[in-house]
């Protein structure tokens, strides 16, 4: 393969990458704090459609980024009332979630369907974009994917070198114990929870001003669901799910791949590519339950009710 | 002063009031949407509750798409019953449709009563065979069942989008993706003079009903309503999880299978892209809204059937669009989640005197 | 002077009052927890809260740790009045506590769980935690590595974390919620040394127990909670444990009386070197574990909860069939490969160690949880047998003396102890050939405990072979005719109850049988 197509692949890799890795960064985090929310799926579209709807009508990406981010934040506010402060089931909320957010985005896009706007740009970053290789596919990109960078790296250093990351992980493995020494584990939780919203939203502007600058319904096709998958294959950690979501990148533009080779297979049946590679990843993940068992945060979608303690 | 306190037992009340309290406060938030929308919420009223039962066509409709919310609601509910999130009805209702389309294009008009049997009985299987697969992933690998069946929703959309396109697709449709209209002889009989209301909500109601039966009056029912609720009371017992994840998985598969083959035997007649518009994940609230039980499931799909018309209707008659369906199912199932904290917590408004003359001291352990 | 004040005649000064609880009352949905509790605590007491299960003890402590909020009420804290609204504040007025099932996290190290424990603003002004902990650790003979993870350290030692986040933040008052019920009695007089410097240095400990042998050696003065209420005052030294008794549980409730012990040589029930592998990632599993139950006895398991009783329990009752087909026998039938349901029906009968949500499903009534383990009996062609059934649940309901409103109750709004009545009511009223019993009065309250002991003597003298399987070594002693203990998965030898004695057994429990074992094989 000549290295020009390799690049190629890998940018395309990237660009696919980085919404399941916004999304699957957020949900991490949630996770850690002993949150389930099934819902990421409903809050990215709900970002998609208010991240372009807002930059659509002020002409302003920025501002349609940070809409994109309070809708799903507030999509992740209505799930913490449910799950977190009614103890509704975490599983059957977040699943309403979805449900409600298909239901709400294509109701209020609905006259957004068909508008074009101008997405995010590259930006080259001087000299470094130079760099053969390496340059035009790490430090070519828009600025959403740059944050992507930055967030994980944080993400990462306040989970595992911080007091609030100490918290959050506390709060997901017991927080009856959590409680008793005087640790706000509702509170802790929402605002898991709602980081993991914020995320999910900007993963959605991400795929409406960036990916593909317009508004579709149901336009994040599955990928919040993958990304719930992902968070399970990264067994909970920050840089294998970097790796893992460039991974299913890949795995989602071979369909592009394979049609550049020449072969002649049904565009519909390349679809499920994606699809099918989750189903895959999450039977060879599996297969070491016992190490699965061991990562996965103890108290997971146990709802917690400090009256009751 | 408002105060929340726990439940010692869960309200057996408001199991069945909780979803009548949501259905209220979903049409209050509702008219306050029409009043924005600049529609009178007189006028919605009538289009979505009126209209819908008001002549017999527009009835049979709402038994038409009552149907398969009902079979794949019933499927679901025993499946949520024994705690398994199988969110795959919508897939294993494409797939039915598919198979049982495949051989329905084969039949001439000289075929009979068993070649209808026998393509029912296709998608049946087929639908089985599709929730069969996250079943063994989740027996032989422990993969999540939730995920798997939400995969496998998108890999059957486009196992349909293939078939239509491909080679199911009508060989005289000039290009279009749909197949061949089927034969009458294997369609389903119709319950009406005019209208396309077929057997297949009879045959619903029948399934619902003995599901019911079997569900609270029998050992197996018994046993998954056990597994549902602990599954570590369930190998105490010594029930087998195997025989409860498979059967409740099969049976949830072949009663979607057949609702999509019902669908394209019945009303649609042919294999179209849009066979569903999501009966498979409205199945989910239908089978809320009717507790989890096959009785209730009747009354909810129904229900269902006539918020899916009314928003068929809303778009002829007032220009809105049909998402409107999808947010009302979302506020609907949320308001009910919310409502469903009151079965295991008392609300009160009380004044500052709470603790005046408490109940007698019964339940001291444990606290 | 000293001497007379040393054989108690003369009081020293009385010495600063430390906590005063005036009128505190708490109550949760339809319990009174506590009905105006008074009670005092000097400084450099150990002062002991006597009461049995559900006396109302731990949510008196938890007010004062700041986890609940008493209803009425006042707490003075240095003769000052106080609202300690969070265990963070409690943490800063010098208040520490050691809960009953440790507040523990086991994914995190050591120093991890310490700091979580510690208010952000003293984490900061401390240089160095790590060596904080190593001083500390050092000073009182606690000795854990901060960097080890807590999953892998045993009961006694989490207990030592726990403690150790106390002491490292000067504590002026140390509570300790039953802190021996899951130790050796070994690992319980380190503890109560540690309490005994830490009283010498003028900090005070309140100390909660049922177990009245304690008490007697370790404090200074009792206070005993019965109903919620306080009921008496006393100064354990002085007092029989009769006497102390009697004020736990009433004038009218029966105390465990002695069995007499009972021996029989026909075999019913044999597992022979049965060996698994852990099925919880931080178990140790089974390794030959070769045990022979007669008919006609009660063989008792002794040993501190995480030594493998879960796994043996499964692997014995069936809810685990890894084991091979032979590994287990009952009644000439090889058993190893049988479930739970099909031991059943071959006459076992299984009460378990998780009451709500194991032995009984929380949500379902009591008739329903009748049918759990009665399939067989009140099945026909599938059906169930309704009018049947509800006879049954109200059979086993009112000879057992099942507290509930009826049997359309559910399981969860019983107490702990009347679950349990209606457990082990239900699978006795089998008649089984075998029972499997995993902590029978666990939690139970002393009239209850009396109760299933009565009935498992009875289950005994009419022929049935039973396993218990407790941590409670005084209960085991009362009701079994022969004993063995388990550690690390493995089983000691099976002596008879009385050819062997606590200290013995304790020396057991925590390992000592294994060089023993080891010797004899040589």
């Amino acid at each position: 393969m000549d290295i020009e197509l390799i690049q190629q692949i890998l940018i395309a890799a990237l660009k696919t990458g980085t919404p399941l890795l916004l999304i699957a960064l957020g949900e991490l985090v949630t996770e850690k704090s002993g949150v389930l929310n099934l819902g990421q799926e409903g809050m990215v579209l709900m970002g998609a459609m208010a991240g372009f709807a807002g930059a659509y009508y002020t002409g302003n990406l920025f501002l349609g980024l940070t809409l994109a981010m309070v809708a799903g934040m507030m999509m992740a506010l209505l799930f913490g009332v449910l799950a977190l402060s009614l103890n509704t089931s975490q599983v059957a909320t977040g699943l309403a979630l979805t449900i409600f957010s298909i239901g709400l985005s294509s109701f209020l896009g609905s006259s957004l369907v068909g508008s074009t706007i101008p997405g995010f740009n590259s930006i080259a970053i001087p000299l470094l974009s130079d760099i053969p290789f390496i340059g035009a596919l790490l430090f070519n990109q828009d600025i959403l994917i740059y944050f992507s960078f930055v967030i994980t790296a944080c993400t990462w250093w306040v989970l595992h070198k911080t007091r609030v990351g100490l918290t959050i992980r506390s709060v997901g493995e017991n927080p009856h114990s959590a409680n008793a020494l005087g640790i706000k584990v509702i509170k802790i939780r929402y605002l898991a929870t709602i980081f993991g919203g914020a995320m999910a939203g900007m993963a959605g502007a991400y795929l409406s001003l960036s990916y593909t600058p317009m508004w579709m319904e149901n336009m994040s096709a599955g990928r919040g669901w993958i990304a719930l998958a992902l968070v399970v294959f990264a067994s909970w950690r920050v840089g294998y799910l970097m790796l893992g979501a460039y991974l299913f990148g890949i795995a989602s533009i071979l369909h592009l791949v394979m049609q550049g080779f020449g072969f002649d297979i049904s565009p519909n049946l390349l679809a499920m590519m994606p699809y099918l590679a989750t189903l895959i990843v999450m039977v060879l993940i599996s297969s070491d339950s016992l190490k699965q068992k061991l990562s996965t945060p103890m108290s997971l979608s146990k709802p917690f009710d400090p009256k009751l303690h | 002063m408002l105060n929340i306190q726990p439940r010692i037992e869960s309200s057996k009340a408001m199991v069945w009031c909780s979803p009548l309290i949501a259905i209220i406060l979903t049409m209050l938030v509702s008219s306050l949407m029409f009043i924005l929308l600049d529609v009178r919420p007189q006028q919605a009223f009538e289009v979505f509750v009126i209209m819908p039962l008001s002549d017999s066509y527009n009835l049979g409709e709402l038994m038409v798409k009552a149907a398969p919310l009902m079979l794949c609601a019933t499927g679901l509910a025993i499946c949520f019953r024994a705690n398994i999130w199988n969110i795959g009805a919508e897939g294993q209702l494409l797939i039915g449709a598919v198979v049982s389309s495949y051989f329905a294009v084969q039949a001439g008009e000289d075929a009979g009563i068993s070649s209808i049997m026998l393509i029912l009985l296709s998608g049946m299987l087929a639908g089985a065979f599709w929730a069969a697969i996250p079943t063994a992933l989740e027996r032989f690998f422990k993969t999540n069942i939730i995920l798997s069946t939400i995969m496998l929703n998108y890999i059957g959309l486009y196992t349909l989008l293939w078939a239509v396109h491909g080679p199911l697709a009508d060989p005289q449709g000039y290009g279009f993706p749909e197949s061949a209209m089927f034969a009458e002889a294997v369609m389903l009989p119709l319950i009406q003079e005019e209208g396309r209301a077929s057997v297949s909500i009879l045959i619903a109601i029948f399934i619902a009903l003995i599901t019911g039966l079997v569900l609270f009056k029998t050992l197996p029912g018994f046993i998954v309503r056990v597994y549902g609720e602990e599954q570590a009371a369930a190998r105490y017992a010594g029930f087998s999880s195997n025989k409860v994840v498979w059967g409740v998985m099969l049976f949830a598969g072949a009663l979607a299978g057949f609702a999509g083959s019902a669908e394209v035997m019945g009303p649609i007649g042919q294999l179209i892209p849009s066979v569903s518009p999501g009966y498979g994940y409205a199945a989910i609230i239908v089978a809320y809204l009717g507790r989890l039980n096959p009785f209730g499931i009747i009354i909810s799909s129904l229900f269902m059937g006539c918020l899916y018309m009314g928003s068929d209707l809303a778009q002829i008659e007032l220009g809105l669009p049909t998402a409107i369906t999808g947010l009302f199912q979302g506020v609907l199932l949320f308001f009910m989640l919310a409502c469903d904290f009151l079965i295991n917590y008392k609300i009160s408004f009380t004044s500052k005197k709470v603790f005046s003359k408490p109940l007698k001291a019964t339940l001291i352990n444990n606290i | 002077m000293t001497a007379l004040i040393e054989q108690g005649l003369i009081l020293p000064m009385a010495k600063s009052s430390l906590l005063e609880l005036w009128n505190v009352s708490k109550i949760f949905p339809g319990v009174i927890a506590n009905d105006n509790v008074n009670m005092s605590l000097n400084e450099g007491e150990i002062l002991a809260l006597l009461g049995e299960n559900g006396a109302g003890k731990s949510t008196l402590v938890k007010m004062i740790y700041g986890v609940n909020k008493p209803d009425t009420g006042a707490i003075f804290w240095h003769n000052r009045e106080v609202n300690i609204d969070s265990p963070n504040q409690a943490r800063a007025m010098g208040i520490g506590m050691v809960f009953q099932h440790f507040s523990v996290f086991e994914t995190l190290t050591v120093q991890e769980n310490i700091e979580l424990g510690l208010d952000k603003e003293f984490v900061d002004q401390l240089s160095d935690l790590r060596q904080e902990i190593v001083e500390i650790s050092k000073k009182y003979d606690l000795h854990v590595d901060p960097d080890r993870y807590v999953h892998s350290l045993s009961i006694g030692e989490r207990q030592r974390v726990e403690i150790l986040r106390c002491l490292i933040q000067n504590v002026k008052l140390l509570i300790l919620d039953e802190p021996t019920s899951v130790l050796t009695p070994h690992e319980v007089s380190g503890l109560f040394r540690v309490l005994k410097k830490l009283a010498s240095e003028g900090s005070s400990v309140l100390f909660i127990s049922h177990k009245l042998k304690e008490v007697t050696e370790l404090c200074d003065r009792a206070v005993i909670l019965r109903g919620g209420v306080v009921t008496g005052e006393c100064i354990p030294a002085q007092e029989t444990p009769e006497s102390i008794a009697r004020m736990m549980v009433g004038s009218e409730t029966e105390l465990s009386e002695n069995y007499p012990k009972k021996r029989s040589e026909e075999s019913i029930f044999t597992t022979t070197y049965l060996t698994l592998l852990p099925t919880n990632p931080f178990g140790c599993g089974l390794t030959d574990v070769s045990l022979t139950l007669r008919k006609g006895e009660i063989l008792g398991i002794a040993g501190v909860a995480g030594n493998g009783q879960e796994d043996l329990l499964a692997a014995l009752s069936g809810e685990d069939t890894r084991a091979d087909k032979a590994n287990i026998v009952f009644a000439g039938k090889e058993i190893g490969k049988l479930n739970a349901g099909a031991r059943r029906k071959l006459g076992m009968a299984y009460v378990p160690a998780d009451r709500l949500g194991q032995g009984a499903v929380p949500e379902m009534t009591l008739t329903n949880n009748t049918l759990l383990t009665n399939t067989t009996a009140l099945i026909k062609n599938g059906f169930i047998l309704g009018s049947k059934l509800k006879a049954l649940a109200n059979e086993i309901i009112v000879d057992n003396k099942v507290k509930c409103h009826n049997q359309s109750s559910q399981a969860k709004s019983l107490s702990g102890g009347n679950l349990q009545k209606f457990i082990i009511g239900r699978e006795v009223q089998q008649a089984p050939i075998v029972l499997i019993c995993a902590h029978p009065t666990w939690g139970v309250d002393i009239g209850a405990a009396s109760a299933i002991h009565r009935q498992l003597i009875a289950l005994r003298d009419q022929g049935a072979a039973i396993l218990i399987v407790s941590e409670d070594i005084d209960e085991l002693f009362v009701v079994c005719d022969r004993l063995t203990a388990l550690y690390e998965g493995r089983l000691s030898h099976i002596v008879e109850t009385e050819k062997t004695n606590i200290e013995e057994i304790g020396k057991w429990i925590a390992g000592g049988f294994i060089q023993q074992k080891e010797v004899d094989h040589a």
